[in-house]
């Protein structure tokens, strides 16, 4: 595990330090993360598992700036995302963050390719909405509305959202969940891509165990905390991942 | 290009065409209401002062017994006065075919070889009149079309006492005489009055005034004192019999009209802000529950990046569509129905033009209100979204607690179905939800209540008044006040069940620097067909100590029982006497006073002397009453109770009070505008709920219970709260629609409730109607697929 006391010098991405959440208050109170300790190095590709409840998506949520933490610090670079103000957190999601929801999460009124739109709007340097359906193999599909599109597309189309804008940190909450073994090794591929062409760095949240052999780490978490961190040696591609 | 928020915001709107348009229909109708009646209030004041100008009105009036022309040059050089004239007029009883008694009548003069310097006349058809005939008459245009009178057609009338045959010449009108009401009645009827204008040398020949005037006409220079050139005119005329000069605010077409247009102007600034209110407090309902319902795409947006004022720019526009197209709807449709209606006014009034104008002020209220209201609906929802964490707000709303109505739904269980309990649990759960829903309901319940009581009050005044107030079957006046022998002889006439004399003599009442011009009636104290009532069915006795005053009388005085009104009489020997107020009486019609009859002589020094009279008659001898009362010299008039109240109820129908049922139907509209839209967004609440039930098992008709019992259940909880809103509301429209002319009472009864819960309960049902189908023909698949 790499340390380092200056963030900035160590290319340090995330820096989680003592993380809380906790959802409602007194006896009905649940903690989602119990004092979270993390680092993750700038153009990782990390992939999160762990059992259902455990904290991944609270976790995924604090660092791509959708909620705050009830305690602790969690470093991006040299801010800390705790500290931010509403309007900061705003900028840091719109420069910074892609996001690949649990839940789709497409606007029901808006094709495919508006969907893809409605991110590259605002950002600086996004690629053209075209470019990334087609990363995601939907470039024949980018006019039809959600309802007329499987999950699986549904989550396709979510992808190449998330990617479009070039993102700083890439979060994937269980991208594949909904698609068969191709789509999925597809899915991947473009996001093993982004992460190596682009330099962005990725956290990957999956129930598919088999996907942690192409992480640089893998993050075990259990009860709201991090029960172990693996360095992996050696990398698959997506393509030789078993589904 | 059109960036994909402007997509989604059109697509959204197509979407919801229907609702939104419901909305904007809501709002269209208030504004129309604001507009239509500014508009109407505008262009007939501007209506009335363009014709006044263009036909030189007198500002000032002085009649006189007699008074030689040579005195208008002395007018003339009174500071302050501009123009004068000099003329004849005189009473007249006209005969008409068809008609039971004789039409009482105005002769007036015209100079015979000029235009009169004021007053002018407007010819209507038919010509001017010959300077060298006598006999040739321009007759009122109301009155020649009531009776099917044309140019060429005679007319016999009687002039002081003798009889004469008339040529019309033409038809005409004229400013002075747009308000034409019999003689001591108060609601207009063309057919029973009639003005004839005839050459100078023939009425005044017919008078006795040769040389000689009767009214002075005056006009002021700008800036002049009306109250100085008064003085200065009852001074100066004062050796030729002056009966008071007045000015045009106390001249009786002008005075009328004067009522009914800021009659009007009241309820266009009472009644309309009522309705938008309505129509506002809806739209701040329905807009944030529309804006509530999008909460997970706002949460998504922010989780993109957008800023907080990027989201609420997208939804204000989304607002400003409905609401300005509502507004840009209601500004049309308003300016069509303000036209159409003053149409019908000009008619009405007789306006020989119409200028039709709406104040620009009347426009930007409704785009203010209209929008801020809607703006105000959407800002403080997206303001409480804001402040959620975007992974917060993109969770579907309102996270199930059922801890608080798990007990009552457990204490339900055992009476309850499964669905029922779902229906009571969604309630319990979203109470302040609920509420908000019922209460718009209720506001457009309240609205519709309050609009039939109106209604209703109309019908209650004409009822008050020819019911319970007047109970004769006719009114008999004299050409001036006569002794009591006269109703002796009014007695002995066959056919004359009852007879009751009354005396009215002009007055100016005042009260420090409040005053009112208009009659005080002297009735007999055991008076049984003409009453002071103080309600329904307590007779207010007329008393020899002091005087009774109709309530809007007290109110316009600011006086009350115990204080004392002083009394400047215009007739006779003119005492100015000063007199407690003994009691306060209803009246619904016109602003009287009362005196006791005696007591009202006594202080005039003309003992027994009346005025007229109140008959009762028998049925079966109506024609021969009608038939001797014509033949009796001393009598002036006769005016039936029948004709009276008939006009009475066009006057409300075709004046001011039309707009009344303008008000009824939108207030229906916007009553189902709010039931319809709380139906909508209860579906769209719960479209998602509703197809996992289908999924689950339940049949479409449980499903559609699920959602219409809701409904049903805050349908019928808005029932009693509209049922006291509309009390309310009553009171305020009412209060707009209430004239100087006549007083509508707000009483919401039991059968306005009814009506009005009645048409809620329908509204519910067709909206119920609508939604279902849309329940059965859900897609499941999609239905639980747009939930992202
Ligand atoms: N809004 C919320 N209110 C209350 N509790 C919550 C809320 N969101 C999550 N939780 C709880 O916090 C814990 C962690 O939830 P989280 O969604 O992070 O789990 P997860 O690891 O992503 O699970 P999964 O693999 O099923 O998606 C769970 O016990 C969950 O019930
Ligand atoms: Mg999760």
């Amino acid at each position: 595990m790499k340390t380092s006391d200056d963030p900035k010098t160590s290319g340090t991405t995330f820096d989680v330090k003592q993380l809380t959440r906790v959802y409602g208050e007194g006896p009905a109170a649940v903690h989602a993360l119990r004092g979270v300790d993390l680092q993750i190095p700038k153009g990782d590709l990390v992939v999160l598992l762990g059992a259902s409840g455990s904290g991944k998506s609270t976790l995924l949520n604090i660092l791509g700036g959708l909620d705050r933490a009830t305690d602790g610090q969690a470093h991006f670079f040299d801010k800390d995302l705790t500290a931010m103000s509403d309007a900061q957190l705003t900028r840091y999601r719109r420069h910074h963050v892609g996001f690949v929801f649990q839940f789709y999460n497409l606007m029901p009124s808006l094709t495919a390719h508006e969907n893809v739109d409605l991110v590259t709007e605002i950002s600086d340097n996004p690629m053209p909405a075209d470019e990334a359906l087609d990363l995601v193999g939907l470039s024949h599909r980018q006019d039809h509305f959600p309802a007329e599109m499987s999950g699986g597309e549904q989550q396709r189309v979510a992808i190449a959202r998330a990617i479009a804008k070039r993102p700083t940190v890439l979060f994937c909450d269980e991208p594949t969940g909904a698609l068969d073994s191709t789509t999925g090794r597809q899915v991947l591929r473009v996001i093993q891509d982004v992460n190596a062409n682009l330099g962005t760095t990725v956290m990957i949240v999956t129930h598919a165990a088999a996907t942690a052999a192409m992480a640089h780490r893998v993050i075990h978490m259990a009860d709201g905390a991090v029960r172990e961190v693996i360095e992996n040696e050696t990398r698959l591609s997506a393509e030789e991942i078993e589904w | 290009m059109v960036s994909p928020l402007d997509r989604k915001l059109l697509r959204d709107l197509w979407r919801m065409k229907l609702q939104s348009f419901a909305i904007a229909l809501v709002i269209a109708v208030g504004v129309l209401l604001l507009v239509m009646m500014d508009g109407l209030v505008n262009s007939l004041a501007q209506t009335r002062d363009a014709y006044y100008d263009r036909y030189r009105l007198a500002e000032v009036f002085a009649p006189v017994k007699r008074a030689p022309d040579h005195l208008l040059d002395r007018i003339a050089a009174i500071p302050g006065v501009s123009a004068v004239e000099g003329r004849v007029v005189g009473g007249a009883l006209v005969d008409v075919e068809g008609q039971t008694v004789q039409v009482r009548a105005r002769a007036v003069s015209l100079p015979e070889f000029r235009e009169p310097r004021l007053n002018a006349v407007y010819l209507a058809e038919g010509r001017r009149l010959d300077p060298r005939r006598l006999d040739e008459i321009l007759l009122l245009q109301g009155f020649a079309d009531a009776h099917g009178l044309e140019p060429g057609d005679s007319l016999t009338a009687t002039m002081n006492g003798a009889r004469h045959t008339f040529r019309i010449a033409g038809l005409a009108q004229a400013p002075e005489f747009l308000y034409s009401t019999a003689p001591g009645e108060l609601a207009p009827d063309d057919s029973r009055f009639a003005v004839l204008w005839m050459n100078e040398e023939a009425l005044a020949a017919a008078f006795d005034l040769d040389g000689a005037f009767n009214e002075a006409l005056v006009s002021l220079d700008r800036g002049a004192s009306e109250p100085a050139v008064i003085d200065a005119l009852d001074r100066l005329l004062d050796p030729y019999g002056v009966t008071g000069a007045y000015g045009l605010e106390d001249q009786i077409s002008n005075r009328f009209i004067h009522e009914e247009i800021s009659g009007l102007r009241a309820s266009s600034r009472s009644v309309p802000p009522v309705f938008m209110g309505v129509a506002a407090f809806l739209l701040y309902i329905v807009i944030s529950r529309m804006i509530e319902s999008e909460r997970t795409q706002i949460g998504l947006l922010k989780a993109f990046g957008y800023t907080s004022a990027e989201i609420g720019a997208h939804y204000l526009k989304f607002i400003l569509v409905i609401s300005v197209g509502g507004v840009l709807l209601g500004c049309g449709l308003g300016v069509m129905s303000g036209h159409a209606l003053s149409g019908l006014y000009q008619q009405y009034y007789k306006f020989p033009f119409l200028i039709f104008r709406v104040d620009p002020s009347a426009f930007i209220t409704a785009i203010v209100v209209s929008v801020a209201s809607a703006s105000a609906g959407g800002f403080i929802v997206l303001r409480r979204i804001f402040a959620l964490a975007p992974a917060a707000a993109m969770r579907p709303p309102a996270p199930a607690d059922f801890s608080s109505s798990a007990r009552l739904v457990a204490a339900l269980r055992r009476f309850l179905d499964q669905p029922s309990r779902m229906i009571v649990r969604r309630i319990a759960r979203q109470p302040m939800r609920s509420f908000a829903a019922s209460i718009g309901i209720a506001v457009g319940m309240g609205l519709s209540v309050a609009m039939l009581g109106v209604l209703g009050g109309f019908d209650k005044a004409v009822e008050l008044n020819f019911n319970v107030i007047d109970r004769s079957d006719a009114n008999v006046s004299f050409v001036e006040p006569l002794g009591e022998k006269t109703i002796y002889e009014l007695k002995r006439l066959d056919g004359i069940i009852e007879v009751e004399p009354f005396r009215s003599v002009p007055v100016v009442l005042r009260n420090g620097v409040k005053s009112h011009r208009g009659a005080l009636d002297g009735l007999t104290e055991d008076a049984e067909l003409n009453r002071a009532m103080r309600d329904e069915t307590h007779q207010v006795y007329a008393r020899k100590d002091g005087i009774v005053l109709s309530k809007p009388l007290a109110a316009k005085l600011d006086i009350g029982p115990g204080e004392l009104v002083t009394v400047d009489v215009r007739e006779g020997r003119r005492p100015v006497l000063t007199l407690p107020v003994v009691a306060v009486s209803q009246s619904l019609l016109g602003a009287p006073a009362y005196f006791e009859l005696s007591a009202l002589n006594e202080s005039l020094e003309e003992p027994g002397r009346v005025s007229g009279a109140w008959l009762r008659i028998d049925p079966a001898k109506q024609q021969d009453v009608y038939e001797a009362l014509k033949n009796m010299p001393a009598v002036a008039g006769v005016s039936l109770k029948d004709e009276a109240r008939d006009a009475l109820q066009r006057m409300m129908d075709e004046g001011a009070g039309a707009t009344r049922y303008y008000m009824a139907i939108i207030a229906a509209i916007i009553t189902f505008g709010i039931v319809y839209n709380s139906a909508r967004i209860a579906f769209a609440e719960r479209a998602h709920d509703l197809a996992s039930l289908r999924v689950l098992g339940f049949t479409k008709s449980e499903a559609s219970y699920v959602l219409l019992g809701e409904l049903g259940l805050i349908t019928l909880a808005a029932l009693p709260m509209g049922a006291f809103i509309g009390t309310g509301l009553a009171g305020a429209i009412a209060a707009g629609f209430s004239t100087d002319l006549y007083t509508i009472p707000a009483q919401v009864g039991f059968s306005n409730v009814g009506s009005g819960a009645l048409a809620v309960l329908i509204a519910a049902l067709i909206a119920g109607w609508l939604v279902k189908r849309d329940v059965d023909r859900l897609e499941l698949v999609s239905a639980l697929k747009s939930r992202e």
